[in-house]
């Protein structure tokens, strides 16, 4: 695919067997991926998985230590980020600030020698609402019209995929909503497709056709967003999408529908098809929003798992919703997310309720959760590194 | 160092453009209620300036001065030495300007486009022998003026060399190039490494990146340097001292008048490159103060 | 670390460098002229110092030998003013920190508020330097001369003694090396305070520190990138200077410093040898207490 030509629509980003390696760590430890031509592709993950690292691969701004990268089917590994039909916005946008607005957006157009850079600008600054800040330099505009521009900047070149970096996390949250839709009708109406790395949730969910977590280097689970945060396959994605209530126990019984794990004090039903193992000890879970709230002991529900008694140990309102946590002895804290229905939390502290939710909103996942301390652990892949090297060395010390 | 070191450091902000963040990286002091001890601090620093600018108060007076020869005693105000600067000494006084001038023009050019190079390098790329090549810069920062001057003169009188405007102008700029390296690598390590990826990204070869994106941004601190660079060798004495031969410079033209009574044109000439120099850095603090409030305001 | 001192604004996270051959390209010129032009005068000068007088020259006349007999001689010869010089500097250094630390901490922190005053100020501590300092210091010699109004001031009012002097003392002369490196000492240390977070200074309060220690403990180690290069950029040069010693100036006979007596025998005694010698006395001296100062200050990277 030729840079001198617009794409006519998006094309498709395959990525095969990628290995990052910086030196001191790896950032990427093996990385396939497909992202169809003209989705809408999300990224997500904390910092220091290695989701920029893959987005500046793509881009051409790193060198893979292995493996291959195909835009359209054509291996473009080798090329240089200036010839490749990929652009990027970028986190902190990085306008151009001693060139005015126009001159920014038309910088890509002059450099493949395009006919008519200047108008084909301005019909980009039109899209994005902007034609009439023109002549600013870009230090003139606000955070939102910064983005926007740099949005522009990228999009009048019709890449053939286009990389957003983060590009929302300087907009305070009514600007960030705003944007998300934006954006997600720009791409749908221009046909590029998108690759967007984010590390917050429901950025992620709110604007993508398929989203992949990523966690320490490495794909943990990729599919459309729904089926993600309904069907989470380990605790790293029950975890990082959303909450999640986790309980392990040892599965004592199957059928051919669901197994039945020894946990939390109860048995615990969980859909065969829901659940990635189905022997020895596993880990299973439901999310909160999907747990009922019961004040007096309900009874026997055939579907429904049920939980109790147990004590209410915390009441969070939060306007949409109240957040009930729930001490169930022998299952842990259980949290209950309630829609407030009516006015004010339907239980206080102290009280003695019941939890149950139906068998087919639970999931079983593929490992179990790790010890966790008062504070997440610092997973970010450099700081792997660095305890794997203080380990070493005070291994060594010891002989 | 007889010159105007750590310029650097106050030029780079001062040339820089809008471009950069005006407001204090750390937090501004918070009010409180005013207290005496919050006076010291204000009456001293006013204290310091007077004392600081005695001398240049009293250098610009006696410009104004009606001496004849020596200008030590106060006969009386005229502004003849203003007006007719270059009739003294045959006109020795403006010669030793004019060469002064020459000589700053010519070495800045070389030390800013030889350091200007070096900083990139430096800041940009890997290579080996860099602490080697770092001492290399470091040194003649770190070496007096006497052994600088000493050392090429004598390399000079080896190579039989005749000492005029050439070697100064080779002198001279052999000191300037470290203050330059410092200088315009100070700004290219402030550069937004994104911008250049934005370049890139954005199909631009690495020439194109280079002229179109980097250097456009580079300008400030490459003027910075090039003021330090000139401002350096206008006010160098020591080292030119050691290599100009018969050829008269301003500083050596006052250095050797020192003894038989400098003329109030001397005053007059400093005075006015005083005048020009301060004009010139307050201009430009105050337009970038204005174009700051301009772009606040817009945005 | 001086040259941090000189950056004012951020330095950004770079990318990893590239390897690549432009590097030499860019780098050759200018260390060519650096080698030519400094490198090479620096072992000329050393060859220098080890001259022995031409056996049938006149004065001036040198051959290229081993006579470390040169060294002795000189450091026989000029040792009060080896050590007059360092002491003159140091103590020069140490009154131009006192003087220039309240007033670059003034601009650098109190003055925040207002940017436009911190520039203009920071324009008048460098003012001094568009004057020719030749001329700066031959005006304080005539403010301070014998007849001037200041010191038959002094003088009517019994705070010096009738017969006593000021010019052409050692008071004078490290009275001009304070007044000269100022400027020198307040930039490095305005550029270090003026990036100090008060915010730590807050937080000091906020955990019971009073004013004295919160200076002590807080303000002083977080300035000292700029107090070790603000010192070494005044000792440095305080430590070759001879106009202010001169005797055209502010010094007296007594008051010779290095940095005369090698000017002296290289421009008018013609003993290149000892001249060569002094310098590389100097310039050895110099490096080996910067570098122990650098190290003990704990600021390892130069450059």
């Amino acid at each position: 695919m030729s840079v001198r030509e617009f794409a006519e629509r998006g094309a498709d980003l395959e990525l095969v067997g990628i290995q990052k390696r910086f030196p001191g760590f790896t950032a990427i430890e093996e990385l396939n991926l497909t992202i169809p031509a003209g989705s809408f592709f999300a990224l997500l993950g904390p910092s220091g998985c290695g989701k920029t690292t893959t987005l500046r691969l793509v881009a051409g701004l790193e060198e893979p230590t292995t493996g291959r990268i195909l835009i359209g089917g054509k291996d473009v590994t080798d090329t240089k980020s200036h010839e490749r039909p990929v652009n990027t916005v970028f986190q902190s946008y990085a306008l151009f600030p001693h060139m005015t607005v126009i001159e920014n957006v038309a910088f890509g157009l002059k450099r493949r020698r395009i006919g008519d850079a200047l108008g084909k600008a301005h019909e980009a600054l039109r899209l994005v609402e902007l034609d009439h800040l023109a002549q600013r330099k870009p230090q003139q505009l606000s955070g939102g019209q910064q983005q926007r521009v740099a949005l522009a900047r990228a999009i009048v070149n019709r890449p053939a995929l286009l990389l957003l970096d983060e590009p929302l996390g300087a907009l305070d949250l009514k600007l960030r909503r705003q944007m998300q839709l934006e954006l997600k009708s720009i791409q749908e109406e221009v046909g590029l497709t998108f690759l967007h790395v984010t590390h917050d949730q429901e950025e992620a969910m709110t604007m993508a056709d398929t989203v992949a977590v990523m966690n320490k280097g490495a794909i943990e689970q990729m599919g459309a967003p729904e089926q993600l945060y309904e069907l989470p396959r380990t605790s790293f994605v029950a975890n990082f999408l959303g909450q999640s209530n986790l309980f392990t126990g040892q599965v004592v019984s199957t059928t051919s529908s669901a197994i039945s794990v020894d946990a939390a004090g109860t048995r615990i039903v969980v859909p065969t098809s829901r659940a990635q193992r189905h022997q020895g000890e596993v880990t299973v879970g439901v999310r909160p929003e999907k747990v009922t709230l019961h004040t007096e002991s309900p009874g026997e529900m055939p579907d429904r798992n049920l939980l109790g008694p147990g004590r209410i140990i915390d009441v969070s309102f939060s306007g949409v919703s109240t957040q009930y946590i729930v001490d169930i002895p022998g299952g842990g804290a259980v949290v209950v997310f309630a829609q407030n229905v009516g006015y004010g939390p339907v239980a206080v502290v102290g009280a003695e309720v019941w939890v149950s939710w139906a068998v087919d909103h639970g999931f079983g996942l593929a490992d179990e959760p790790g010890e966790t301390g008062r504070f997440p652990a610092d997973d970010s892949t450099t700081s792997i590194a660095v305890q794997r090297r203080e380990a070493l060395i005070s291994e060594l010390e010891e002989h | 160092m007889s010159g105007e070191v750590q310029a650097a450091a106050v030029l780079g902000g001062f040339t820089e453009s809008e471009t950069q963040e005006d407001n204090a990286p750390g937090g501004i002091p918070r009010r409180r209620r005013i207290g005496l001890g919050d006076w010291l601090l204000p009456v001293y620093t006013v204290l310091a300036f007077v004392f600081l600018l005695i001398p240049i108060v009293y250098t610009f007076v006696f410009s104004f001065n009606d001496s004849i020869k020596s200008n030590i005693s106060w006969r009386g105000f005229t502004f003849d030495k203003w007006l007719n600067v270059c009739n003294v000494e045959g006109g020795a006084v403006c010669q030793a300007f004019t060469n002064s001038i020459i000589i700053g023009l010519v070495a800045t050019v070389i030390a800013t486009v030889l350091g200007t190079m070096i900083a990139i390098a430096l800041v940009r790329y890997r290579f080996r022998a860099r602490s080697a090549i770092s001492l290399l810069l470091f040194l003649p920062m770190a070496t007096p003026e006497v052994v600088l001057g000493a050392g090429l003169a004598a390399q000079f009188l080896a190579v039989g060399v005749p000492k005029d405007m050439t070697t100064i102008i080779l002198a001279h700029t052999m000191f300037c190039i470290s203050f330059v390296v410092v200088t315009v690598k100070a700004r290219v390590s402030s550069l937004d490494p994104a911008l250049e990826e934005a370049g890139r990204d954005l199909y631009g070869s690495p020439s194109q990146v280079f002229w179109r994106v980097t250097f456009p941004l580079l300008t400030p601190g490459i003027l910075a340097a090039a003021l330090l660079s000139f401002a350096l060798s206008f006010d160098d004495f020591i080292i030119t001292n050691f290599n100009s031969g018969s050829v008269s410079t301003f500083p050596k033209y006052i250095y050797i008048s020192a003894s038989r009574g400098i003329p109030a044109e001397a005053n007059v000439i400093a005075s006015a490159v005083f005048l020009f120099a301060l004009v010139l850095v307050v201009a430009a603090q105050v337009s970038r103060a204005a174009r700051a409030k301009r772009l606040a305001k817009l945005g | 670390m001086a040259f941090a001192a000189f950056a004012t604004a951020e330095v950004q996270p770079q990318a990893p460098k590239k390897r690549s051959r432009i590097a030499l390209f860019l780098l050759l010129p200018g260390i060519l002229y650096l080698v030519l032009f400094f490198l090479t005068p620096l072992i000329s000068l050393v060859l220098t110092s080890l001259q022995a007088p031409s056996e049938f020259g006149d004065i001036g006349q040198f051959d290229y030998a081993f006579n470390w007999q040169n060294y002795v001689t000189v450091v026989e010869t000029y040792l009060p003013h080896i050590l007059r010089s360092f002491g003159y500097a140091l103590t020069a250094t140490v009154f131009a920190l006192l003087f220039s630390y309240p007033l670059a901490y003034f601009i650098g922190v109190k003055a925040r508020r207002w940017p436009l005053l911190q520039s203009l100020m920071l324009v008048l501590v460098i003012a001094p330097f568009f004057i020719s300092f030749l001329l700066r210091t031959l005006a304080w010699k005539q403010l301070l001369s014998d007849e001037s109004f200041v010191i038959t001031s002094l003088k009517a009012l019994s705070l010096m003694a009738p017969d006593a002097h000021f010019t052409g003392t050692p008071f004078a002369v490290i009275f001009g090396l304070t007044y000269n490196f100022i400027p020198f000492m307040t930039l490095p240390l305005y550029t270090t305070l003026e990036r100090l977070d008060t915010r730590y200074l807050e937080a000091g309060s906020d955990l019971y520190a009073g004013p004295f220690t919160v200076f002590r403990k807080i303000t002083v180690p977080l300035s000292m990138p700029g107090i070790v290069a603000g010192t070494l950029l005044t000792f440095i040069p305080a430590a070759g200077d001879y106009v202010n010693a001169s005797r055209d100036f502010l010094g007296g006979p007594d008051t010779q410093m290095m940095g005369n007596v090698i000017e002296a025998n290289f421009l008018v005694l013609l003993n290149y040898p000892a001249a060569a010698a002094l310098s590389i006395i100097l310039m050895a001296a110099i490096l080996v207490l910067v570098s122990i100062y650098v190290k003990r200050s704990g600021t390892e990277d130069l450059l």
